[in-house]
């Protein structure tokens, strides 16, 4: 059993929680992600790391809920318990001095950007941040990340914060200002598929951290397997950053998709039963 | 005394038209009579042939003498000596290629074999139902770790407990068992019984540590820091895809991933369970051997009306056990023998329709004997499919081995150990079972296991004494 001890809302739909897990505290790296189950009937869902505390021995998880698991995990508080978590699992960020680098977040990908944001700024690189969000409110982690940052950009769609539009439009201005030699971009798969995109018009590598369904998250099934320079990839171990332009999109948009009915089913079962139980 | 009868004594079974709609056990044991009808079948041979292709050398006579005898506890007893594991090996091993296959009655014409794995889990089914004392030894030999809880680190941690040691297994999973847990359905092997003879185990004073992933959660490194050996049964777990064109439609799984979901997560009790898995009208499983009548037998009870298996060679060379072939054949799957998939076809969706394959002939045999198919020319076909699992074999994970690379491996990226030994390249680190040879058997894995505890005692003695000096 991992207590949970503390539990934040971060935004309409969107928790913070803090799992006692010290094994997992100490060994993880930015980029890497735990997989949980919340009880026996459980499914197993891939988390990234977002922190850690060795000392205090938790991990920091955030996550937005879109069915039956994390709708579940939202109703966890702090003192009570998740039965399994594991990890850290796939591969770490390459961290190193770049020099000036690009991370580019969006929605609850802000999350997964974060601990490379920190990673590459205690590293000693320039570091340029973008986020993007629906409107303010779904905006998370502004001010952890511009903590790391030497400059942050906010995108809304709503301009309810930062400047009116999408990241990408940030991505050019600064392309076009000065030169990056590495991009990072995590959030929505067509989100990332365009911030690629923008970053091959600039000849600037760009990793994606890639999210498929996962089940067991050790190399064991293939269930998150991607096409990447024509080779069959598992995410979970081989990644789950990949470069963006080697990356086939739309295979990987397609897979995302494959439980659709039986993701709808559990969560209106799942409704059902909170709602018949007050 | 009645007169020895031609035929095993048969087991009762589900019927087929009830049985492919549940995942309940499919054959339902002896009763304590017809086992010792059939144990008096037994010859009772000096030099029993049987013992020696066992793999962990039960007694067999022994414990089908006691049988006959009414004594179950003694055939439990000589049971225990020899294996931690009976009524699962009962079940799921290969009789007909190891002690039944040379069996002295069955040597002559007339006779079948003594039904040997049907015995050991009548015994083993028996002993489950009686009350357990685990008697823990004291634990001051020594410390060791076992990696990955699959039958070959059960086997080698079970022995060294009951040789004294202090011993954890480090699971990757939510649940022991390895392939007992997520590989081989209900219907074959259910998970109580697993989980009871794992219970033994522990009872013995075994520690088991879930959800460590060793590589990732803690290294090898610290391992080897910590504990006196450790003993790598991390098993060939990685599935292995023919990477044809459609691969990745959605629709097509590996045998690895669909049969975790069926059996590991519940996927057959969804959505009382939360993991789903594919509700399918026709499926075409790639593959011969027991994994892919798994699969397609899955596949059938999740409500399939058209299951096919799909094999590049013919029934003669069929890698499955038997008995899984008849049971597969009563439960109404089809056959599509000498054919190979080429391509997966999609309805413009990404969503699979259809599998191409071609027919193949069988020209020289190849370096495993066998004879080798070829693909016949203009000879494709086309089946209809929703759902494709594809179950040709897995490979060795490289979670754990990427992140030591010290240790040395095989041309085919398995562990370079010494099957006689389990020693690997580096002193202290044993390695056995799928790890080593590449995807084989249970009872096999359990072979390794047995050999790895012994010398794993001997070199911790050897060790400890050489720092005495």
């Amino acid at each position: 059993m991992f207590k949970v001890l503390e539990r934040k809302e971060l935004a309409p739909t969107e928790f913070e929680i803090l799992v006692d897990a010290p094994r997992i505290a100490k060994k993880a790296k930015a980029g890497q992600f735990v997989i949980l189950r919340i009880d026996e009937y459980g499914e197993r869902i891939p988390l990234t790391v977002v922190d850690t505390d060795t000392e205090a021995g938790w991990v920091r998880l955030i996550f937005q809920v879109i069915g039956k698991t994390t709708a579940q995990l939202a109703t966890v508080r702090a003192g009570e318990a998740l039965r399994y978590i594991v990890g850290p699992l796939g591969k770490a960020t390459d961290i190193e001095n770049y020099g000036t680098v690009l991370l580019v977040g969006g929605g609850v990908g802000i999350a997964a950007l974060f601990p490379i944001v920190k990673a590459l700024k205690e590293a000693g690189n320039r570091v340029i941040t973008i986020l993007g969000a629906k409107n303010a409110e779904l905006l998370i982690l502004q001010e952890d990340c511009a903590k790391y940052s030497d400059e942050l950009i906010l995108m809304t769609d709503d301009g309810s914060i930062g400047q009116k539009g999408v990241v990408t439009n940030a991505m050019e201005a600064v392309f076009k200002r000065e030169e990056v030699v590495m991009t990072w971009a995590i959030g929505p798969s067509i989100m990332m598929k365009f911030c690629t995109l923008t970053a091959q018009k600039y000849n600037t590598p760009i990793y994606v951290s890639l999210n498929p369904i996962m089940i067991d998250g050790t190399g064991m099934c293939g269930g998150c397997r991607v096409t990447v320079a024509d080779s069959i990839k598992f995410a979970c171990v081989d990644g789950p950053e990949f470069l963006g332009e080697e990356v086939d999109w739309d295979e990987f948009v397609n897979r995302m998709q494959q439980y659709r009915p039986e993701e709808q089913l559990s969560n209106e079962r799942y409704e059902k039963q909170v709602n018949a139980n007050g | 005394m009645a007169k020895r009868s031609y035929t095993k004594t048969p087991m009762k079974e589900q019927a087929p038209e009830i049985r492919k709609h549940n995942f309940d056990e499919v054959a339902l044991g002896y009763t304590l009579e017809e086992g010792q009808l059939e144990a008096s079948r037994c010859l009772q041979c000096k030099n029993a042939p049987c013992i020696d292709k066992c793999p962990v050398m039960i007694d067999i006579p022994g414990f089908i003498q006691a049988i006959a005898e009414g004594d179950m506890s003694q055939a439990y007893e000589v049971l225990s000596r020899y294996t931690n594991l009976p009524a699962i090996c009962g079940r799921v091993c290969p009789q007909e290629k190891q002690c039944e296959m040379v069996c002295r009655l069955g040597r002559s014409k007339k006779f079948e074999p003594v039904a040997i794995g049907k015995l050991e889990r009548l015994v083993a089914d028996w002993a489950l139902d009686q009350p357990y004392e685990a008697h823990e030894v004291g634990q001051n030999k020594g410390r060791v770790a076992v990696i990955g809880s699959g039958p070959s680190g059960l086997t080698t941690a079970g022995d060294l407990a009951k040789l004294g040691y202090d011993v954890t297994i480090y699971e990757a999973l939510h649940s022991p068992g390895g392939v007992l847990t997520y590989g081989i359905p209900e219907f074959r092997l259910p998970k109580k019984i697993v989980k009871q003879e794992i219970d033994r185990i522990i009872a013995q004073g075994v520690n088991l540590e879930t959800n460590v992933v060793v590589g990732k959660t803690i290294t090898m490194n610290e391992i080897i820091e910590e504990f006196d050996a450790c003993y790598l049964s991390v098993g060939a777990g990685a599935p292995r895809f023919q990477g044809i064109k459609g691969t990745s439609l959605n629709g097509v799984y590996s045998s690895s991933e669909y049969l975790t979901r069926v059996n590991l997560m519940h996927g057959y009790q969804f959505p009382q369970y939360d993991t789903p898995v594919q509700k399918s009208e026709n499926v075409v499983v790639i593959g011969g051997g027991n994994v892919a009548m798994d699969a397609a037998r899955s596949a059938k009870r999740l409500g399939a009306e058209n299951v096919s298996i799909v094999y590049r060679r013919s029934l003669e060379e069929l890698p499955a056990r038997e008995e899984e072939y008849h049971h597969s054949v009563e439960e109404g799957i089809n056959y599509h023998w000498l054919s190979n998939p080429i391509e997966y076809l999609d309805d413009g969706n990404g969503r699979l329709t259809a599998v191409k394959c071609m027919q193949m002939e069988l020209g020289e045999p190849d370096e495993s004997g066998r004879r080798r198919p070829i693909v016949i020319p203009g000879s494709e076909f086309i089946i209809e499919a929703d759902t494709a699992i594809e179950a040709i074999g897995q490979g060795a994970n490289k979670v754990l081995l990427d992140t030591f690379p010290e240790l040395a491996l095989n041309k085919w990226g398995y562990i370079d150990a010494d099957e006689e030994s389990c020693e690997t390249s580096i002193p202290g680190v044993f390695a056995g079972g799928d790890i080593v040879t590449g995807a084989a058997t249970v009872i096999l894995a359990m072979g390794a296991g047995k050999i790895a505890a012994n010398e794993i005692d001997q070199y911790i003695q050897k060790t400890k004494q050489e720092q005495l000096v």
